[in-house]
């Protein structure tokens, strides 16, 4: 090792997103303890507040602000570390990277970039230098061209010849990138990508090719191995983020793999990298043909799932080597006795599967792509394909049973959806097999390997087996335990058995359990141990499969395991926050002396990681899996509070097995969750609570709307399309919704509530013992209400609020701890309006925003919940909010330009994908920071305005006039401009799209003439093809920064007004006392 | 259904995929991810039950039985399956592959293999890493249907080595190279004459040192090196002289005892297509293909020898070389097939070596390691 590092900086990723997820957290946190363990100094920049990486004791310093080049400079300016590491915050830590080194600023300041050198990284992120570079060992690539105008790229196109791909060099994930089959789409694709990078790729493609990658490791001795190689399931022209993902390889013989991993190894050692990088390859299907797609010099998602799938910690690792070790310098973690320098042989079979939430949005182009449209992906781990692929159709938790037996699909033509790939095509194959599809017919379709189909059908066979049963007792035991070993949950079986006549899933499940149990087809427990059983390993990370027969763990019953079951796949409302959650309790358990057990399946975490806890089940957090790890555990309890929806969602269930659940009982949070006993609760104890009914037909949802008063808020039980929730805010409107979206019967009924308009939203969270409130922290919204609490920019301590406001929430909070006789973490939101206070909703588990408030409060609310829920005493911390000289800002982080056609308005329903937590001294300094942070900048000159109804003006005034007298370019289109003008505020006036009359607004944002949109829209109904969209839709298309919030807009506006840039301090975390 | 039985008495069941006839044989496990074809005709495998412990066998089929003009076979590593059975988790009555002729069952009905699926193999390899390589036996009615046997008391080499000389890739002015066939792989037949090399292919107890030849290559094999002491004395004999030796696995040891040292069986062998060894007084790394029940042991090599290779996980011998003279070898398997290919420079190491007459530098160079 290189003992002249003493301090090393480290960068974050930031806010999650599409195609920069949980999976950096993961990264970082296992560089940060991999350096720590050197006794070097750690300093990281991540404004990612929900992290495990920004926790207390990972790194030794945290600094809260944007991973840019201007901010990277002045915490460099400020620590002078010796060293810095840029391959473990995703591209965006890598694209700093190599700004600061064009600058000069790492040579400025003498701070040495450890691991893969800069040139390396820029050799593999500049397309045309990569390939001239592999072109010098005889490495094939993808014949493509680097042009920098849209003529360039209709020539390159034609030279080609169509398909051709376009991507946009230097972007994440597939930003900005397409297929395209003739010049019309490429004019429309090419105009995007230069939006977003200044050199786009025009390319040959090659779909319907095998997709295959490599991990691959090198030391600074050139010693190098391959950890991984993955295949994808789908073909070439999905992005592999999209892709259903199998490691290892299952279709390539022995020389094929030893080829790509040859040449895998040839190509990282002719690059130079030290450290860790992916190689990804097309296959041809017909011959050894290949072509080399890309290589990415750091750690990725990729990297992540391959430390998953292995047991082999790349990140970790990779830290170590950028250190100055040699491979044959470090252990196996796994087995401790043995070299780090091996490749792992495995002995089950891994499927990652992604996870979307199209649904989400309005108007999202559904196709699947060569961009990144998932939000999340899950693992599964199995003995056989068909165990692994239905485990993992359950865990993206989708409403989906597996790979059969699941609501039928209604699909209008088949051959068309297979050929079209959308987030559903695997369900689609399964449906085909009903219609008769033979493999063949399918694969012509799908391009998809007919290994892979040959499985699938296995699968769809098995389950017409079980139906021609109607009895569980009948069925065979060599077909249960056939079904079993193919990965069918007991559920699946008993759908196959009583078809739809299914009633009731929950007990139809328990009898086909029962009965399993009975003839003894139970699941075992496999160790995951890097070396396929050749050495014993000294970790517990393990999967339950059918295929065995043996457990790997023997089982002490001591009775003191405690199991705290994690939040699954990351997806839009739920994310690292509550990984973070999960790894505080593990923390907890172990610091408290008993064995901590986690359940989970997110390859993307720092829960899943096996150092993090005595056993990790990397498993199903399905009811069945659950009750099979309690029964083989035997645990002294379960923790269901700290993993957000998906564990609560088990409470009962398990309560109802005698499972003990630890903390508030199950009963208290049926009482919190179900809508009608929680409301009779709030009028029992006197709480206020808007008005609500729940309705089975149109007539009685008009006389309720008379009553109440529009605006109200409407959320079906059953959902046909679209968001689940909208409000509406007249008759009209709520008549086309309700027939639009939802199909009012007395079978599916919607729940109808008052909306109260321009009431302030507040959030209480809290960890009670016994009923009494031990910790609270109140935080307020900035966003009016209406704005879902996800998506809204949050202030914590609350800013804004009358103390009596205050005083109100705390005594309604104390109520309702007592009423449910709270024992853990608990969240509570609230409507303020004047000093009337109404209840919202109230989860008796920790909320999204329990990491933001204990690192800014410094309390850890969840080691406070777990101590509680462990039964210890917990005394009640001395710190009052008053005390704090700082304000932290969490705001959220948008994904719309991944997500082609969305409307990115803000509305009831969640759409972030992820948030930053900044500090600051005042709101203003805590604002800027956090939204530079989810990539607003400060707009230069231009700003268009279009402000919404005529109250919306009024409330952007105040602002408009900032902006004038900052003196900013105001353009305007038509209502807003009069109004300006009626106010003395000069504005030019600008065109709606379907106006007549130069300029137009979207012609000048298309000319880069326009820094930053502001555009209200007018109410919060379904946003239509309408000129307020199109207007949305070109800002986040052309990357300008695009503000839809009157009140955000305001705060943001009145923030930079204020303050610039370079007011901002660089103050870390710890200097915030 | 058939059951596996070992010599400890533990019992494993699973469902007949291949020919259906009682074998006996050692069981040994191999963590291999791919390989199928070429390790099932890997003649070191004779007299083995194979456990792969990677779970799902059989995807790609099996490719065409065929040989090129000069008798080395297309895709195989041999001219049959060696092992007596093959164990697995997870078999692919399905395959998919554009160069698959047949599938893994079919094959293996044809050459009368039996094959077993359906059994927990992590659990039985397990075993086997605690209790050590067993003998065991396949059985499809009768416990009793077949005595256990111990292959490793046999002389296997001679069951597998070629009965006659062959030469292969001859040509004017190319160097020769006797390959002592102990079991030989394909895949070293084919790196030898790919390096423009004339190879003549002897049986394993066969006097080379009569012949005419500028290079001595020793192969692969199965069993005891015990077994073969005429070829000990065949290569003892050829050290003598200065022209360049190398050695592949059974090789390794063979010429290993020529040289003096002597020889262990390991608990469960080496069988995997990822060992670490590193090359000795360097930082030089390489991830090696193994097949190997049987090590040289490092500390009794004679005087003039040193171990070349080490195995960075149990410390085993992976190699030696004779301190003065261009004599080498290595206990991995540098041909690959299957397995990673890293180490394949050992065939030029070797063609190099019959044009210079000695190692090169960078081999005998005492490097520090840092």
């Amino acid at each position: 090792m290189d003992s002249s590092i003493k301090k090393v900086l480290i960068l974050g990723s930031g806010a999650l997103k599409i195609g920069e997820a949980g999976e950096f957290d993961y990264s970082g946190s296992q560089a940060l303890k991999a350096i720590k363990e050197e006794g070097i100094e750690t300093v990281l920049i991540n404004p990612n507040i929900a992290t495990v990486q920004t926790s207390e004791g990972v790194a030794d310093t945290v600094y809260f602000l944007p991973v840019t080049t201007y901010f990277v400079e002045k915490v460099i300016e400020k620590e002078r570390p010796d060293g810095i590491l840029l391959a473990f915050g995703g591209q965006t830590a890598l694209n700093c990277g190599v700004s600061l080194y064009r600058n000069g600023i790492l040579e400025k300041y003498n701070v040495r970039v450890l691991g893969t050198p800069v040139q390396a990284i820029i050799d593999t992120e500049d397309r045309e230098l990569f390939v001239r570079k592999l072109d010098e060992i005889n490495v094939k690539t993808i014949k493509s061209e680097a042009v920098e105008n849209i003529e360039d790229a209709r020539r390159a196109a034609a030279e080609l010849g169509y398909p051709v791909i376009i991507r946009a060099a230097y972007a994440l994930g597939g930003l900005g990138s397409g297929f395209c089959d003739n010049e019309e789409e490429l004019n429309v694709l090419a105009e995007k990508a230069f939006s977003f990078s200044p050199q786009v790729l025009v390319e040959k493609s090659l779909k319907g090719w095998k997709e295959i990658e490599y991990e691959v490791v090198r030391d600074r001795f050139d010693n190098c191995i391959t950890v991984c190689n993955m295949e994808n399931f789908d073909p070439l022209g999905i992005h592999t983020g999209e892709s259903i993902v199998v490691a290892p390889s299952q279709t390539l013989t022995n020389t094929e793999y030893h080829k790509l991993r040859e040449l895998a190894i040839k190509i990282i050692r002719h690059i130079g990298i030290v450290g860790e990088c992916n190689v990804q390859y097309a296959f041809d299907t017909e011959s050894e043909d290949y072509r080399v797609i890309e290589v990415n010099a750091r750690l990725s998602r990729s990297s992540a799932l391959a430390s998953k799938a292995t047991g082999y910690p790349l990140a970790f690792v990779a830290a170590k080597l950028g250190l100055g070790y040699g491979l044959f310098d470090l252990k196996n973690s796994v087995t401790k006795t043995t070299s780090a320098f091996f490749e792992p042989a495995l002995d089950y079979i891994v499927c990652k599967i992604p996870r979307w939430d199209l649904g989400k949005f309005h108007g999202v182009d559904r196709e699947l792509g060569s961009s990144m449209k998932s939000v999340g992906e899950v693992m599964a781990i199995g003995r056989t394909f068909e165990e692994a692929i239905q485990k993992g159709l359950r865990m993206i938790g989708q409403g989906m049973h597996g790979f059969v037996e699941n609501k039928e699909l209604v699909i209008s033509d088949i051959d068309k959806a297979l050929r079209e790939p959308t987030d559903r095509r695997v369900f689609v194959i399964s449906k085909a097999f009903r219609a008769g599809y033979t493999i063949d017919q399918i694969h012509d379709l799908t391009k998809i390997d007919k290994w892979f189909l040959h499985k699938l059908y296995d699968i769809y066979q098995t389950a017409n087996k079980l139906e021609a049963h109607n009895n569980v007792q009948d069925i065979p035991d060599e077909l249960f335990r056939m079904a079993k070993v193919q990965g069918f949950s007991d559920y699946q079986i008993a759908k196959a058995l009583f078809k739809e006549n299914i009633t009731d899933g929950e007990t139809a499940s328990l009898q086909v359990r029962q009965e399993r149990k009975a003839r003894g087809i139970k699941p075992v427990v496999k160790q995951i141990d890097t070396l396929a059983a050749e050495y014993p390993a000294q970790t517990n990370y393990l999967y339950l499969t059918y295929s065995g027969t043996a457990n790997d763990v023997n089982y002490l019953g001591d009775k003191r395991s405690i199991v705290v079951l994690g939040s699954g796949a990351y997806r839009i409302g739920s994310s690292v926050e509550f990984d973070w959650c999960g790894v505080q309790a593990l923390n907890t358990i172990r610091k408290e002396g008993y064995r901590s057990v986690m359940i989970n399946y997110n390859p993307e975490t720092v829960s899943t990681d096996y150092d993090m806890c005595d056993r990790l089940y990397f498993d199903e957090l399905t009811f069945e899996r659950v009750m099979d790890i309690l029964e083989l555990e035997n645990p002294h309890g379960v923790i269901v509070s700290t993993g957000g929806q998906i564990p609560n969602n088990l409470a009962i269930r398990l309560d109802e097995q005698k499972v003990n659940i630890l903390g508030t009982t199950a009963q208290s949070i049926d009482n919190a969750e179900d809508r009608h006993k929680f409301s009779a609760m709030l009028d029992r104890i006197g709480v206020d609570q808007p008005r609500w009914k729940e309705l089975s037909s149109l007539n009685d949802i008009n006389d309720f709307v008379e009553e109440v008063g529009f605006p109200v808020l409407v959320r079906p039980s059953y959902v046909l399309s679209g968001a689940a929730m909208n409000v509406c805010s007249n008759k009209d409107e709520l008549e086309r919704f309700l027939k639009l979206a939802a199909n009012v019967s007395k079978k599916h009924p919607v729940v109808v509530s008052q909306f109260i308009e321009y009431a302030k939203e507040v959030e209480m969270d809290a960890v009670a013992a016994n009923g009494e409130i031990v910790m609270y922290a109140i935080s307020e919204h900035i966003e009016y209400a209406g704005v879902h609490s996800g998506d809204a920019t949050i202030q914590f301590p609350a800013q804004k609020l009358y103390y009596e406001t205050m005083r109100r929430i705390k005594r309604i909070s104390k109520k309702i701890a007592k009423e449910l006789n709270i024992s853990g973490p608990f969240n509570i939101q609230f409507l303020a309006k004047g000093n009337e206070i109404k209840v919202i909703e109230c989860n008796l588990r920790a909320s999204r925003s329990f990491p933001f408030v204990s690192k800014v409060l410094k309390i850890n609310f969840i080691e406070l919940a777990t101590q509680v829920m462990l039964g210890l005493p917990v005394e009640k911390p001395n710190k009052n909010v008053f005390d704090l000289d700082y304000v932290g800002i969490k705001a959220s982080q948008f994904s719309f330009n991944r997500l082609q056609k969305a409307d990115p308005v803000l509305g009831v329903d969640m759409a972030s994908t992820g948030e930053v937590g900044c500090l600051g001294d005042d709101t203003s300094e805590a604002i800027l920071t956090s939204m530079l942070s989810v990539g607003y900048r400060i707009p230069e000159k231009n700003i268009l305005l279009s402000t919404g109804t005529p109250k919306q003006k009024v409330d952007m005034l105040d602002a408009a006039k900032m902006l004038y007298k900052k003196g900013y370019n105001l353009f305007a289109t038509g209502g807003t401009h009069r109004f300006l003008q009626e106010n003395g505020i000069e504005s030019t006036l600008v065109y709606w799209p379907s106006e007549e009359g130069e300029p137009q607004a979207l012609e000048m944002m298309r000319e880069k003439k326009i820094d930053m949109v502001v555009n209200i829209p007018r109410d919060l109904s379904a946003g239509e093809l309408d000129n307020g969209y199109k207007i949305r839709r070109a800002a986040i298309d052309l990357n300008i920064p695009l503000l839809t919030n009157a009140r955000l807009a305001d705060a943001f506006i009145q923030a930079f007004y204020t303050l610039g840039m370079e007011d901002i301090q660089i103050k870390s975390w710890k200097e915030y006392k | 259904m058939a059951t596996l039985i070992l010599d400890d008495g533990s019992e494993f069941q699973g469902y007949s995929f291949g020919y259906e006839k009682p074998v006996a044989g050692e069981v040994v496990f191999n963590t291999a991810m791919t390989g199928y074809p070429e390790s099932l005709t890997d003649p070191s495998y004779a007299g083995q039950i194979i456990v792969l412990t990677y779970p799902l066998v059989g995807n790609y089929g099996v490719p065409d039985r065929s040989f090129r003009g000069d008798g080395v076979a297309t895709f195989m590593e041999s001219e049959k399956i060696h092992c007596e059975a093959i164990i697995i988790s997870d078999y692919s009555h399905e395959f998919n592959h554009w160069n698959a002729v047949e599938s893994l069952g079919e094959w293996l009905k044809s050459e009368q293999i039996p094959g077993l699926y359906g059994i927990d193999t992590r659990s039985l390899t397990k075993l086997l890493r605690e209790k050590g390589s067993m003998k065991g036996k396949i059985v499809f009615n009768d416990p009793q249907e077949i005595e256990f046997r111990d292959p490793n008391a046999e002389n296997q080499v001679a069951n597998v080595s070629c009965k006659e000389v062959t030469t292969y890739g001859e040509g004017e002015g190319k160097k020769r190279v006797v390959l002592v066939d102990c079991g030989v792989k394909h895949n070293i037949i084919r790196c030898l004459v790919d390096r423009n090399l004339t190879v003549i292919r002897v049986p394993w107890d066969y006097d080379f040192n009569q012949l005419e030849w500028d290079g001595l290559f020793i192969s692969n094999g199965p069993g005891d090196p015990d077994t073969c002491d005429v070829a000990v004395r065949n290569i003892r004999k050829a050290l003598e002289g200065n022209k360049p030796v190398c050695g592949i696995c059974m090789g390794n040891q063979l010429l290993g005892k020529a040289g003096g040292a002597s020889i262990f069986k390991l608990k469960y062998g080496h069988r995997s297509h990822n060992q670490p060894v590193r090359m000795v007084g360097t930082n030089k790394c390489f991830i090696t293909s193994q097949n190997h029940g049987y090590a040289v042991d490092n500390d009794s090599l004679g005087e003039n020898w040193t171990p070349l290779f080490v195995n960075m996980n149990d410390g085993t011998n992976e190699g030696i070389r004779h301190k003065t003279k261009p004599f080498f070898s290595s206990q991995f398997h540098p041909e690959a097939s299957s397995g990673p290919t890293d180490t394949e420079f050992m065939f030029d190491l070797f063609a190099e070596t019959l044009e210079t007459g000695k190692l090169p530098e960078y081999i005998t160079r005492e490097e520090t390691t840092n």
